[in-house]
């Protein structure tokens, strides 16, 4: 069983499909396409993106952002996608994990869960809608419960870490992989190879998510993979 | 025409894009007629083992298990290969095709379950299906339960002990992990299907 390596956002250059097509050559192990504006409008393009990235695409492939029923799940799914994350929809009816699980199994749905540390450090909180508003639950036991209704991954992001390059946040991700059963894939604050090494160790992570592999001085997915490799952390090779 | 069948469980789109992108006919299908015409079957599965009880519903069970007895390649993925053993702990009531010796079991405690993401499989040397995929190839696996190893078992994996990652006995085949999302190695496997 090797450590998975998963590539998102797809956003912000060129045509996705052919993205995602290079970095599946490129060895991500999963690509993740999340849509972040979800508006109304967004949808039709968004099913649209789904269809032409997921044509040619032969590895997992999971797409978020704006999942608030079964039908718009539904939908994602039969333009391609393998998987569906959710987040502020499943906090405010976790049923929603349970529909969508019963339907297309547990497999398929993934938790987004965006974990903020409290300021007294007591733990961390579950934010929604992109991490603007605070749930006001536990996140460790947020992730316990969604596991309980069915979701079979969570992908938690350190809010706090985000974009920083700092690291990913070893203790958070610690603490949702011990609580669940269920796989964690850790993202946020990734800023070099040696930050993947921690998260997997340290962290307990199975999976981590690299948003731009450009921010770790590398040009290629394989050059991390390859580093990962040689620091002993088991990964898909060759690629 | 290869049929892909269709018994309201999971994705079948993917399984369906794989062999359009090797230039096979394929279509998705629950019809009976369409299933005893087909060259080739596939089922796909995802999901629980109790969703294979509407196999035996509709009359595709017994269709499948006569294209079986007739010569037609079977390919079964995922649940569709563990519906090819007696039954599974998942589902007790749930009735298999039986055409390989065995239940499917749970996990044990010691290792996170599902078993999700991608690994190694030991591939026996004689398997049709692995012809020219690499040794040291990885695939795909998203499953709570697995089968035995049996006397068909042409791979191995190994996650909280050894279980049956393919199988394969004639023109009949099976595997654990999904051939459609892993890549290469998977597109290799289901092209060797294709040519059988």
């Amino acid at each position: 069983m090797v450590k998975g390596v998963q590539f998102v956002d797809l956003r912000d250059a060129g045509d996705p499909a052919e993205l995602a097509g290079a970095h599946s050559a490129s060895g991500a192990d999963e690509i993740v396409l999340l849509d972040i504006s979800a508006t109304h409008e967004g949808r039709a393009t968004l099913l649209d993106t789904v269809r032409q990235t997921s044509r040619q695409l032969f590895i997992p492939f999971t797409v978020g952002g704006g999942i608030r029923t079964l039908e718009d799940a539904a939908a994602v799914f039969a333009a391609g996608a393998d998987k569906i994350s959710v987040n502020s929809a499943a906090l405010a009816d976790p049923s929603l994990i349970t529909r969508i699980a019963e339907r297309f199994g547990s497999q398929a749905v993934v938790l987004a869960l965006d974990a903020k540390r409290r300021r007294d450090r007591s733990g961390w909180e579950a934010f929604i809608h992109g991490g603007r508003i605070s749930s006001g639950r536990d996140a460790v036991e947020w992730a316990r419960e969604a596991e309980s209704h069915g979701a079979g991954e969570i992908l938690l992001t350190s809010m706090d870490r985000d974009g920083t390059g700092v690291g990913f946040d070893c203790e958070l991700t610690r603490a949702v992989a011990e609580a669940v059963r269920i796989p964690v894939i850790a993202s946020g604050g990734a800023g070099g190879a040696s930050h993947f090494v921690d998260v997997f160790r340290e962290g307990r992570a199975d999976a981590a998510l690299a948003a731009s592999i450009f921010h770790y001085g590398f040009s290629k997915l394989s050059e991390l993979k390859s580093e990962l490799r040689s620091q002993g952390i088991p990964v898909r090779w060759p690629c | 025409m290869i049929a892909i069948v269709d018994y309201g469980a999971g994705n079948l789109v993917s399984v369906k894009k794989a062999f359009d992108f090797l230039g096979q006919e394929c279509g998705i299908t629950s019809d009976v007629e369409q299933i005893r015409s087909a060259e080739k079957i596939v089922l796909p599965g995802v999901g629980n083992f109790a969703s294979t009880n509407s196999l035996a519903r509709s009359g595709l069970r017994g269709e499948i298990s006569n294209a079986i007895r007739r010569g037609v390649p079977f390919l079964g993925i995922c649940v569709g290969m563990q519906w090819m053993f007696v039954g599974s702990e998942e589902a007790p009531g749930t009735k298999g095709l039986g055409v390989l010796g065995g239940e499917c079991e749970r996990f044990p405690a010691s290792v996170k379950s599902p078993h999700v993401g991608w690994n190694s499989v030991e591939v026996k040397e004689s398997s049709r299906l692995f012809r020219g995929v690499k040794p040291s190839a990885y695939f795909y696996f998203t499953h709570s339960f697995r089968a035995p190893v049996c006397g068909e078992t042409v791979a191995c994996c190994e996650y909280g002990g050894k279980f049956s990652a393919a199988v394969e006995r004639d023109h009949v085949f099976g595997v654990q992990f999904h051939p459609e999302k892993s890549e290469a190695p998977g597109l290799k496997l289901l092209s060797n299907f294709c040519d059988l």
